[in-house]
């Protein structure tokens, strides 16, 4: 059910991709789980915009932004995205038993209030399902940590899981997808549309600077 | 308007001769590169306080008072002076010397520092930094414009019947520069006041500065010190010449690489698209450099950063020629014929800020000699 000031119809969806293959299973799992949300929004009547970052595309801009500060070439485009963004996707393959270092680096140049009550899906993909578990204590505690409003459901896509019925017998990977899907979906619909939050938005003015000193 | 070089002091190894000059080699070599820069007629020399290795510049005034004995024109400065960490009685006391002994010929320039341990190393909360510097600039504020102040405030302990000397020249404080890069607040500070605010804008983009710049411009209208095309901008900039742009390119290349700061991150050209670092021929710079006003309105002090990354001395000292002689001019011509008549041309001096006071009736043309704080004996003060 949507309130007073829900009126607008049209959310917007980032989908965080940090696969270094091409193409990679983690991408095909970030637009599975897109794809899945996009359906349940559009079953609230809410039409999603839907943009995809593949951290691969600027890498290099990445690392270059922890060493020299700011956001260059497409990456200020990106940044501003997921600031503006009303729900975000985040998939990374596990590496080592967590996120992909470039999939933290990403997440470290975000500014620390990014994702502030931001609902936040995550996923991750791996060799074997016995990675899965990566979700709920790396991914999971990271978010949190952003303070982002992270969905019950993590999803884990196993090389397995991508076989006829979806690997798993009991819970397969399209009813987990569909799942985590709603989830995200019900999340997104219930909030406000985000507007974005500019640097001089909220500036004290000098009077509230100095009383506050 | 004014066309400076402020340092950073860092002690670099050279990377192409892997040669390190030692802190005392390091800090003649800034006293040799201001009075170069003198020599040479640019306006500004600025130095940047530090607190850390490898940086050598901990006490400016100390340099800044030896370079006013020892040069004629230029105006010494800082970049930056930190407002967070230093005591705002200090800061009153020392400039204010400075002021006097360099007979005006001086501003300085307020900045809360980046380096975090300076702040519990100085007894301070590096997330007290916006409150530490609105609190001390106000004090210090209140040390000059006042003979005797009474204060109270969150940071340091209280003053009563205080007079902070010597009083400043002609009875007219200093002008003050703030220096911010990604904190509004700060923009608002040098507006509320009426300051001037600069944007060293050497490691961002340059819309970034002008997006913070037109901030401060319309605050500085906003508190009615003028139109906002009146207020008072600097900007930070870094350049390497060579009369043909390919050698700048592979001079300055190995330095870049090797940079503290940016180092080993992006490449050389991708920096110079997205900051105002322009490696290349005096005719790039001027290109270059001639068109931020499109950006950030007319303004009145461009600095550059000269002598960092292991440059050597002599290389530095071409620099400063190339640029004194090829570029500033022209930059110069080129802003004076594009400057609306209402907008200033420089910031202000001390002889302008003279004439300000005095049209305005704050200050008088003959200040008599009339000791009240001193002299008085405590048993004085405690009978009465």
């Amino acid at each position: 059910m949507l309130g007073k000031g829900f009126t607008m119809s049209t959310r917007s969806i980032v989908v965080i991709s940090a696969g270094l293959s091409q193409p990679s299973s983690t991408r095909l799992l970030a637009d599975r789980l897109a794809d899945a949300t996009v359906t349940e929004l559009a079953a609230r009547g809410i039409t999603a915009n839907v943009e995809h970052v593949e951290l691969r595309d600027t890498a290099h801009e990445v690392v270059n932004m922890t060493l020299s500060g700011f956001a260059s070439g497409p990456l200020k485009d990106v940044l501003e995205k997921v600031a503006a963004a009303d729900g975000v996707i985040a998939v990374t393959p596990i590496f080592s038993a967590s996120y992909s270092g470039l999939f933290k680096s990403f997440v470290d140049i975000l500014d620390k209030d990014a994702l502030v009550g931001r609902p936040v899906l995550v996923g991750a993909t791996g060799g074997t399902g016995r990675h899965s578990l990566a979700l709920e204590y790396a991914l999971r505690p990271l978010f949190a940590y952003l303070r982002a409003d992270v969905a019950g459901t993590a999803v884990f896509a196993a090389t397995d899981d991508w076989a006829d019925g979806g690997g798993d017998d009991v819970n397969p990977l399209p009813q987990r997808i569909r799942r985590a899907g709603r989830e995200l979906a019900e999340m997104v619909a219930d909030r406000e549309p985000s507007a974005p939050v500019g640097l001089y938005d909220a500036v004290p003015s000098f009077e509230q600077l100095l009383g506050g000193a | 308007m004014q066309f400076g070089i402020f340092t950073v002091g860092d002690v670099t190894t050279d990377p192409t001769t892997g040669r390190t000059p030692d802190d005392t080699e390091r800090v003649r070599a800034m006293l040799t590169i201001a009075q170069h820069a003198d020599e040479a007629g640019l306006d500004v020399f600025a130095t940047g306080e530090h607190h850390n290795p490898p940086f050598v510049p901990s006490s400016p005034t100390t340099m800044l008072g030896y370079l006013a004995g020892t040069t004629k024109n230029i105006i010494l400065s800082t970049a930056t002076t930190l407002i967070t960490t230093n005591d705002p009685v200090r800061l009153a006391e020392e400039y204010a010397m400075l002021q006097v002994i360099s007979d005006g010929r001086m501003d300085l320039m307020m900045g809360r520092g980046n380096t975090g341990p300076v702040y519990p190393w100085f007894g301070q909360d590096i997330r007290q930094g916006i409150p530490l510097a609105i609190e001390n600039y106000a004090l210090l504020r209140r040390l000059w414009e006042e003979d005797v102040v009474d204060w109270q405030g969150k940071f340091r302990t209280p003053l009563q019947g205080f007079t902070s000397t010597p009083r400043p020249l002609d009875g007219v404080p200093p002008f003050v520069w703030h220096g911010s890069i990604r904190s509004p607040e700060i923009a608002e500070q040098a507006a509320f006041y009426g300051d001037g605010f600069l944007h060293n804008a050497i490691f961002w983009p340059l819309e970034h500065a002008a997006q913070m710049v037109n901030f401060y411009r319309q605050r500085y209208e906003h508190h009615g010190h003028g139109q906002a095309d009146q207020a008072i901008v600097g900007l930070g900039g870094q350049v390497f010449m060579n009369k043909n742009s390919q050698d700048a390119v592979t001079q300055f290349r190995p330095y870049f690489d090797n940079a503290p700061v940016y180092g080993h991150g992006p490449a050389m050209e991708d920096f110079m698209r997205d900051t105002p670092l322009t490696v290349g021929s005096p005719q790039q710079v001027i290109d270059r450099y001639g068109k931020f006003r499109e950006q950030v309105g007319h303004y009145q002090r461009q600095m550059f950063l000269m002598d960092h990354a292991g440059l050597p001395l002599k290389t530095v000292l071409e620099q400063i020629d190339i640029l004194a002689t090829e570029v500033v001019p022209v930059l110069r011509a080129e802003a004076e014929s594009a400057r609306p008549a209402h907008v200033p041309a420089d910031p202000p001096s001390h002889a302008s800020r003279v004439a300000a006071a005095l049209a305005a009736g704050t200050v008088h043309e003959q200040v008599v000699a009339e000791d009240t704080f001193t002299g008085l004996r405590a048993e004085d003060t405690l009978s009465s």
